[in-house]
This record gives structure tokens, C-alpha cells and sequence, in this order.
């Protein structure tokens, strides 16, 4: 009954979006484009009763470029009890992506804290600011070209150069 | 304090708060985070009308320590002793969730022996109750109720002798691990809790005595911090929150996990959605918890003198007696202490019911001995999202009565 009716969802989702399938452990993940991810997700809460967004977080696959990023979205159907994931692929530096906040309000502090670790902007979203890092921080740091925060011992000869990469708050 | 003379970010939060903020009508209070009553380190900007509140912006992120970071740059196994750190008052629920989703993620959920989900459960199943009575007892001791915080510390007390007689440590655990437990529970496990379970029911009792149909604890509670049913699906909720609000939903019945599909117990579920509804659905939880306790008690004799790990020598140390004559051993030792065990490339997700609600891990492996990604949804996290929308319109005085019946846990709001 279930594998049925996830099958029927994944295959709806196929043919309107062109969304491709990945299963690993039984779990499903689905690939969106970022720009289809709030239609995606308005069909799967209003047709298909996917109306808890239990995560929503992002993986850093730094240095690859395209895609550099994933956000991730973990939807769960009370009325099913099913769960599906999907999974947006985007690139480069500074990305963004439409927030889904509109369909699930709970997306909002999620989505302040992938912008707060990752710096993936939410266009749209009535409130990003950093969540859990402090508001003058600079970096975003579950980034994987983000040291880990260990310091480099400061001697004489390389004061200068460890000074001017340290982390600060802005003026 | 008007909003202009918050000079840092007062153009930042300005969205936040109403006109009347800005004209000086309206008065921004700031609440915490040195604030007993916001149970730990969380600050509020409240926008206050008298007392009455306007607006409520949690301002989260004081207990930040990077464990996320952190766990991406050690492997699986050294890993876990930062999972204990998040949810201090559910440390054996989060080794738990830890433990299954890295076994989910090398394949070797199905080898884990009977014993072992057993002993799960049952510690699961303390936790649960000494979760339950840290957020009685403060939150009683919020409203007012001294003796009763004083009673469920002595009842609390007992469960972490249990923790301590089989791991050693009282709240920082890790004794469930990947692949089974650290070892076997010793001889006088079985004794502690039947111990424990037989003195429990009476002192719930007690509290129940103490607070149920107290009229003043009633009077701060009953209609306070309204969460109808639609807003607690919209926002996410789960756990008790989500319960008291009249939805039937508990990740123990929905997706069982270790061996709660064979026993027999209920999901207590309250239609008002107040404060008070939300205290009457952990009460019985801990009832049930007592229930589900007893019969894994029962079901622990019978698997007497099996094995608590999985056999699979790549995911769990060998016995130390085969290290003396086994060239194996001595290389599986070496190779799980060193490097760790290597994860296929993909992600999991796996989630429990802790005592505050949905704990899950999404937990993605790249190949090699350490994770790509590991984040935790916070079931704290996800549930103090609600606050702003719980508070409007009541008392500050009312608030800390919400913020008790969330029952949130800074560090694991925090990570």
C-alpha cells in the first residue's frame, strides 16, 4: 500500500515536472529544479497531503561546482504515512532559491538557518537573517572551504598573514 | 525602551515589530537570556501594550557550538559523543537516533540482536520519564509549585543511577552505539528498575495530586497558549505539543522502531490544546512509559545471555579476549579505533520520538569514514518556531507558562 502509493506520487511528479527518482535504503529522494521547488511542493501539500515539512537543511559538496549545493526537504504525510524527500541541486557561490515558507510556514526558521550556515539566499522570505550565529557574523560556516575553527599558531613570521584571515565582526 | 533607541539593529528589526513600536506607543521589553524562567539561555524581544504582548521574536543561537561542523570532520564512531551534547535531557534517545541511522546508512539495521533493542527500549523509555520530570518540576516551579520540582528531582535521581550502574555516566552516556550497545547491562539492571517501575505509578500520583486539579495551577494554565489543530500541522509541530492539540500522531505507532510493533500501550491524546492539555498528555505519557517498561523488563529475562552487538566485527570492536590469539581481531581492532568504519555515498533519514517530539538525523555518508553531512531536526527547534503565534495576546506572565509547556531544551534548539 505504500510503496503503491508513493509510486503513483513519484510517477504524477515525473510526467508534470520532470522530477528524476533515487532510492537508497528505501527512502525515496526526488531531483527538482530550484525554480519548480514551490509548485512541487504546493502539489505535494494540497493533492497529495504532504502537509509536514519535518527538515529542511542543505549538504555543501564543495569543490564541485554544479551543482555545489543540495537543499534538502524531508515531507511526511500524516494521512499516508509516507515520507518523501526531495532534493534541489544548485551551483556556485552565492545561490538562491524561492523560499517554500508560503506553503509551509515552519520553513521559515529552517531556511534563516541554511542562509545562516551555508549563505544559500531565499528569495522571497519575510525574514532571513541569521539565526544561530550572531547578527555581525562573517562567513557562513558549514560551508566546507570553512575552516573548521581551530586556530593556526601566530608566530613572528607569519603574524601578518594569520591577522588578516582571522574572522571578525563587521565595523 | 522605544525601537529607536535599540541603535545596533534597529533598521534590521524594525519588519519585526508594529508602527506602534516605532512612535514609542508600544514598549520593546527584552526577556533573557540570563532569565530563569526561558530555561536556558534564550532571548525574547517582546512587544508589550501594558502587559499585554504585541509581538514576540525569539532571538536563538547563545548555546551555538557547532556540533553539526564538528561531526563532519570525525568519523562515525567518535562522532556519537557529541550526539550525547544536543538534547542533555534525552542523551540515550539521541545515541539511539544517532546509532540507527548510521546503521541504516552501512545496511546493518536488521543484524542488530534482540537484547539490544530490548535494552534500548528500556532506557529510551527512562529517558523519557527523566525528561518528563526536569520539565514537570520546572515547569511547576515556574508556576508557582515549589514542592513539586523538589519531588521529581528525587524521583529523576533514581533513573540516572540506573544510567550511571550501565554506562558509568549519568547524563553523558554513549551507550547505545552503532551496531548494538557498549556492553551488556550488569547483573543488577534488572533489579534497579523493577524497583523504579513498582515505586513510579504512586508518585505520579502524587504530582498529579499535587497539581491536576490544583485551582491556581488551573488558573494559569487552562486557555493559555491556545494551539488549534490546523496551526499545529501548518507549523510542524509534534511530540506532546502536537498532541494536546488533538492529533494522534506518534512515531512509535506510525513508523515503530526497535521493538515497540509487540507492546502494548497508548498514545494519550488531548483536544484543548492549552497549557494545560499539553500537561495532562505528558502525565500519561510517563504513565505509559512505566507500562511499555515493565513488559521489556519481562521480555530482558528471556533473551538472558544473548549477544548486545551485531557480529559484524567491521562495525564493532572485537572482544577483548580474541585479541590475544586472533590476527583478525587484532586487525579489526586496529582498523575501527584508527580509521573507523566507511559509509556508502547516500542519505538517510531516520527519525524517533523523543520526549519533545520528532528527533531526527539526516545522516549522508560520501564514501569514506566521515560524513558528508549529519543535521539534526530538533524536535526544540522545531516546536519554539511555534512561540510567537502561542504567545500574542496573553500576559507576560502567561508567557512563561507557554514556554514550560513547549518544554524546550537550549541545546538542542541551539546545536
Amino acid at each position: 500500500m505504500e510503496a503503491t502509493y508513493l509510486e503513483l506520487v513519484v510517477r504524477d511528479l515525473r510526467e508534470r515536472f520532470g522530477v528524476t527518482e533515487e532510492v537508497f535504503r528505501d527512502e525515496v529522494s526526488l531531483y527538482v529544479k530550484p525554480e519548480q521547488i514551490v509548485e512541487v511542493c504546493q502539489v505535494l501539500r494540497d493533492e497529495y497531503n504532504f502537509d509536514f515539512l519535518a527538515d529542511l537543511t542543505a549538504v555543501d559538496y564543495w569543490p564541485q561546482q554544479e551543482p555545489r549545493f543540495h537543499v534538502v526537504y524531508q515531507l511526511y504525510s500524516y494521512l499516508h504515512n509516507v515520507s518523501l524527500r526531495l532534493r534541489v541541486p544548485v551551483d556556485g557561490e552565492e545561490p538562491e532559491i524561492p523560499t517554500v515558507e508560503g506553503v509551509y510556514p515552519n520553513a521559515n526558521w529552517y531556511e534563516r538557518e541554511v542562509w545562516d550556515m551555508f549563505g544559500i539566499r531565499f528569495e522571497g522570505h519575510s525574514d532571513l537573517r541569521r539565526i544561530l550565529m550572531p547578527f555581525d557574523w562573517v562567513g557562513h560556516p558549514l560551508r566546507k572551504d570553512y575552516p573548521l575553527g581551530y586556530e593556526e599558531p601566530q608566530f613572528t613570521f607569519n603574524f601578518h598573514d594569520i591577522e588578516r584571515k582571522k574572522p571578525r565582526p563587521r565595523e | 525602551m522605544t525601537l529607536q533607541q535599540m541603535e545596533i539593529t534597529a533598521d534590521e528589526l524594525r519588519h519585526l515589530f508594529t508602527e506602534r513600536a516605532i512612535e514609542g506607543e508600544t514598549m520593546i521589553l527584552n526577556m533573557g537570556p540570563q532569565h530563569p524562567s526561558t530555561h536556558g539561555v534564550l532571548r525574547l524581544m517582546l512587544e508589550l501594550d501594558g502587559e499585554v504582548i504585541v509581538n514576540c521574536v525569539p532571538d536563538i543561537g547563545f548555546l551555538h557550538t557547532g556540533v553539526e561542523k564538528n561531526m563532519e570532520a570525525k568519523n562515525y564512531i567518535k562522532a556519537e559523543v557529541m550526539v550525547d551534547r544536543l538534547d542533555y535531557l534525552n542523551t540515550m534517545g539521541n545515541n539511539l537516533v544517532y546509532s540507527m541511522a548510521v546503521e541504516k546508512l552501512v545496511g546493518i539495521q536488521d543484524d542488530i540482536p534482540e537484547r539490544a533493542q530490548v535494552i534500548r527500549t528500556i532506557l529510551v523509555e527512562l529517558q523519557r520519564i527523566a525528561s518528563h520530570l526536569v520539565w514537570l518540576g520546572t515547569h511547576a516551579l515556574d508556576l508557582a509549585a515549589m514542592s513539586v520540582f523538589l519531588y521529581c528531582f528525587r524521583e529523576r535521581e533514581m533513573i540516572l543511577e540506573i544510567f550511571e550502574l550501565v554506562s558509568g555516566q549519568r547524563m553523558m552516556t554513549t551507550y547505545i552505539r552503532p551496531g548494538g550497545l557498549w556492553r551488556d547491562v550488569p547483573e543488577d539492571f534488572y533489579d534497579a528498575v523493577k524497583r523504579f517501575i513498582d515505586y513510579f505509578p504512586r508518585r505520579i500520583q502524587q504530582y498529579e495530586d499535587l497539581l491536576t486539579e490544583n485551582p491556581l495551577f488551573k488558573q494559569r494554565t487552562v486557555g493559555i497558549g491556545v494551539l488549534k489543530k490546523e496551526d499545529a500541522i501548518r507549523w510542524g509541530a509534534t511530540g506532546p505539543v502536537l498532541r494536546g492539540s488533538g492529533i494522534k500522531y506518534d512515531i512509535r505507532k506510525a513508523r515503530p522502531y526497535l521493538i515497540y510493533d509487540a507492546l502494548d500501550f497508548d498514545i494519550p491524546v488531548r483536544e484543548e490544546g492549552d497549557v494545560y492539555a499539553r500537561y495532562l498528555v505528558r502525565m500519561e505519557e510517563m504513565r505509559q512509559s512505566v507500562k511499555i517498561v515493565r513488559q521489556a523488563l519481562e521480555w530482558l529475562k528471556k533473551t538472558e545471555g544473548q549477544p548486545v552487538r551485531t557480529q559484524n566485527r567491521k562495525f564493532v570492536p572485537p572482544p577483548k579476549s580474541e585479541l590475544a590469539h586472533s590476527m583478525e581481531a587484532v586487525i579489526h581492532h586496529f582498523k575501527y579505533w584508527t580509521e573507523g568504519f566507511k559509509a556508502p555515498k547516500g542519505a538517510v533519514y531516520v527519525a524517533v520520538e523523543s520526549p519533545r517530539g520528532e528527533l531526527g538525523v539526516y545522516l549522508e555518508g560520501n564514501g569514506g569514514p566521515k560524513p558528508q553531512r549529519v543535521h539534526f531536526r530538533t524536535p526544540s527547534f522545531a516546536n519554539l518556531q511555534l512561540l510567537p503565534l502561542l504567545a500574542k495576546g496573553h500576559m507576560v506572565a502567561d508567557l512563561v507558562a507557554i514556554i514550560g509547556s513547549i518544554d524546550i531544551v537550549l541545546g538542542d534548539v541551539d546545536r
